[in-house]
């Protein structure tokens, strides 16, 4: 599914992986539990108003602090299509790819959305429509080592064809 | 040509003669290293992966610190899983009990850390590891699992912002106070994705606890690592801890670096970063006064047996006032050790404070001095998001261990020399 499309749920800057997933929910590593959870220290209402296919906006620095996996895994467990962001805190970004949460640069697009705005996201061309506000926008383009590994579908599968091809 | 420790760390570990800022490079990796919140989903997506056996056995490190003791069922849980884990592929390096400590003190302590080695590991704080002139960086459990399977980790050579620091350091000023003061003007992405190496004639003087500090908060600023180049402070405290050889690595002359930034260390005061980001620091003087619950001088950041000497030494013949909880949490075993044999245990508890067993447990709000809704900290940690150490209203200002310690006995926030 390449093309997504969802209503946003907008945050500021530094949104921290602290708050994407408290600690005293660090002990399970179950989706569902992680998902029940998700930026509950942020906006305690996240989880109640989630539809499947929405998507986070961010501004700066996006998932900074803790390198905490859960927190990509709580945000695609609680249904979110994507994330966007002016820009993302370097772990996050790697364990969004590694997992397979579909994460995407892109200030002007971040800097407009508003929530409960309608997105439509075409992955593959990194095109970014904001249907509410009729316009459109070109997130910055994954450099060609990490398409490989987004091709692959995450970096499990890019390894285990790494270890076969010897 | 001329290249960064960092560039040249990175190229020695791809097999390549130089590496430039923004190629991708699959590196060889020296160690790597798993907690109980990273381990279990790294063995879990390490099965996934269906490799018979780990790439290297001997350079993985696997350590309980973070709801250590285990805190509740769960907790026990995560760690019986390390454990099994552990001695099925032969993991010696497995840590827990009477062995355990904070991973970024153990590891060096051990003697696992030598200059120009490069460490991954799943915990955002691994960039410590620059302090001793490694490349050390913090990654996901993902990453570490394919580097348990392989070997190896993908990295972007980072770009790099040399910090230079010169002058006198003031009255005690430590490394604590240097690395809030240089976030506070950077800001916590004023570092995004880059290399942050620290040096001039003040890290220099610095010894390595204090380098070890200003190190382990470089991802404060987003930094990819912190580092210093190694020097004869360095290779001390390596041969203290192991006679391993290792091959040093220091940026060349002429080293292409995106920015330097000059900080005057005779102008720094003691530092206090304020709710809610490590970027708000300021000097203590200006928050002096804000009632304080609950004090916590350790961590990864400040828990070692020097952190614990300038405490001991602000206690000494002091009370914790009576409205505040003041945790002393040593990093290590052997800093506990070290603390009761050197007497400052005695000084901690003859004062009033709590002295607990190695654990990162408060630090993260996880176990052990947690929180109440509108409660107050200061702490000697890293981090002062929201609800950090507990309840989403409550606070922790972050500080070195001689401000903690002082406002310990003040019940406010403030510095030794308002102390009678």
């Amino acid at each position: 599914m390449s093309v997504l499309q969802g209503r946003v749920h907008r945050y500021g800057d530094n949104v921290n992986t602290d708050v994407i997933i408290p600690a005293r929910y660090l002990t399970s590593s179950e989706v569902d539990v992680l998902a029940a959870h998700c930026m509950e220290d942020l906006d305690p209402e996240f989880v109640g108003r989630v539809q499947a296919g929405d998507i986070v906006v961010g501004g700066e620095n996006f998932g900074c602090g803790s390198s905490r996996e859960h927190a990509p895994l709580a945000i695609k467990g609680a249904g979110v299509s994507c994330v966007i962001a002016a820009s993302f805190a370097r772990i996050f970004f790697r364990n969004a790819i590694n997992v397979g949460l579909p994460v995407l640069v892109c200030p002007a697009a971040a800097a407009e959305a508003r929530g409960g705005d309608e997105l439509r996201v075409d992955l593959a061309r990194g095109r970014i429509e904001n249907l509410t506000r009729g316009s459109e926008h070109q997130a910055e383009p994954f450099p060609e080592f990490l398409r490989e590994i987004i091709a692959a579908g995450g970096l499990i599968p890019y390894t285990r064809k790494r270890l076969s091809a010897g | 040509m001329a290249m960064t420790i960092t560039e040249k760390i990175l190229a020695a570990h791809a097999g390549r003669p130089e590496a430039r800022p923004g190629q991708f490079l699959m590196a060889r990796v020296d160690l790597m290293l798993g907690n109980d919140v990273t381990a279990p989903i790294a063995i879990e997506q390490f099965r996934r992966i269906g490799a018979a056996e780990l790439a290297d056995a001997g350079r993985l490190a696997l350590v309980c610190d973070h709801a250590t003791p285990n805190k509740d069922l769960e907790a026990a849980e995560q760690c019986r899983l390390m454990r099994e884990f552990a001695r099925e592929h032969g993991v010696e390096r497995f840590y827990e009990g009477g062995r355990a400590g904070i991973e970024h003190a153990l590891l060096p302590e051990e003697g696992m850390v030598a200059p120009g080695e490069c460490i991954i590991g799943a915990d955002s704080h691994t960039c410590t590891y620059g302090a001793l002139g490694a490349f050390a960086t913090g990654v996901g459990s993902t990453d570490l699992a394919a580097a348990m399977a392989t070997g190896e980790c993908w990295l972007r050579v980072p770009e790099s912002v040399k910090v230079v620091y010169r002058g006198e350091r003031r009255p005690w000023v430590g490394g604590k106070d240097l690395i809030l003061y240089t976030i506070g003007r950077i800001g916590v992405s004023g570092a995004l994705y880059q290399a942050l190496e620290f040096c001039g004639e003040a890290v220099e003087a610095l010894p390595m606890a204090d380098r070890f500090t200003m190190c382990n908060m470089a991802i404060e600023a987003g930094a990819k690592n912190g580092i210093i180049n190694p020097d004869e402070v360095t290779a001390g405290y390596v041969a203290s801890v192991t006679g391993r050889r290792y091959e040093a690595q220091r940026s060349d002359p002429g080293a292409e670096y995106a920015r330097t930034i000059e900080v005057d260390c005779s102008q720094i005061e003691l530092q206090v970063a304020t709710p809610h980001l490590p970027e708000n620091a300021r000097p203590v003087r200006e928050v002096a006064g804000v009632r304080i619950d609950q004090v916590v001088i350790g961590s990864c950041t400040n828990g070692r047996i020097e952190d614990l000497r300038v405490a001991a030494e602000i206690l000494r013949g002091r009370r914790v006032d009576p409205r505040v909880r003041a945790l002393v949490i040593p990093a290590t075993p052997r800093v506990q050790r070290q603390a009761i044999e050197e007497g400052l245990a005695s000084v901690f508890l003859e004062a009033g404070a709590v002295l607990t067993m190695p654990t990162c447990g408060p630090c993260l709000g996880m176990h052990v001095g947690v929180l109440a809704r509108g409660e107050r900290a200061v702490a000697t940690t890293n981090r002062n998001f929201v609800g950090r150490m507990g309840h989403p209203e409550s606070e922790v200002y972050l500080a070195g261990p001689a401000v903690a310690a002082a406002s310990a006995v003040l019940g406010r926030i403030g510095g030794p020399e308002e102390l009678p």
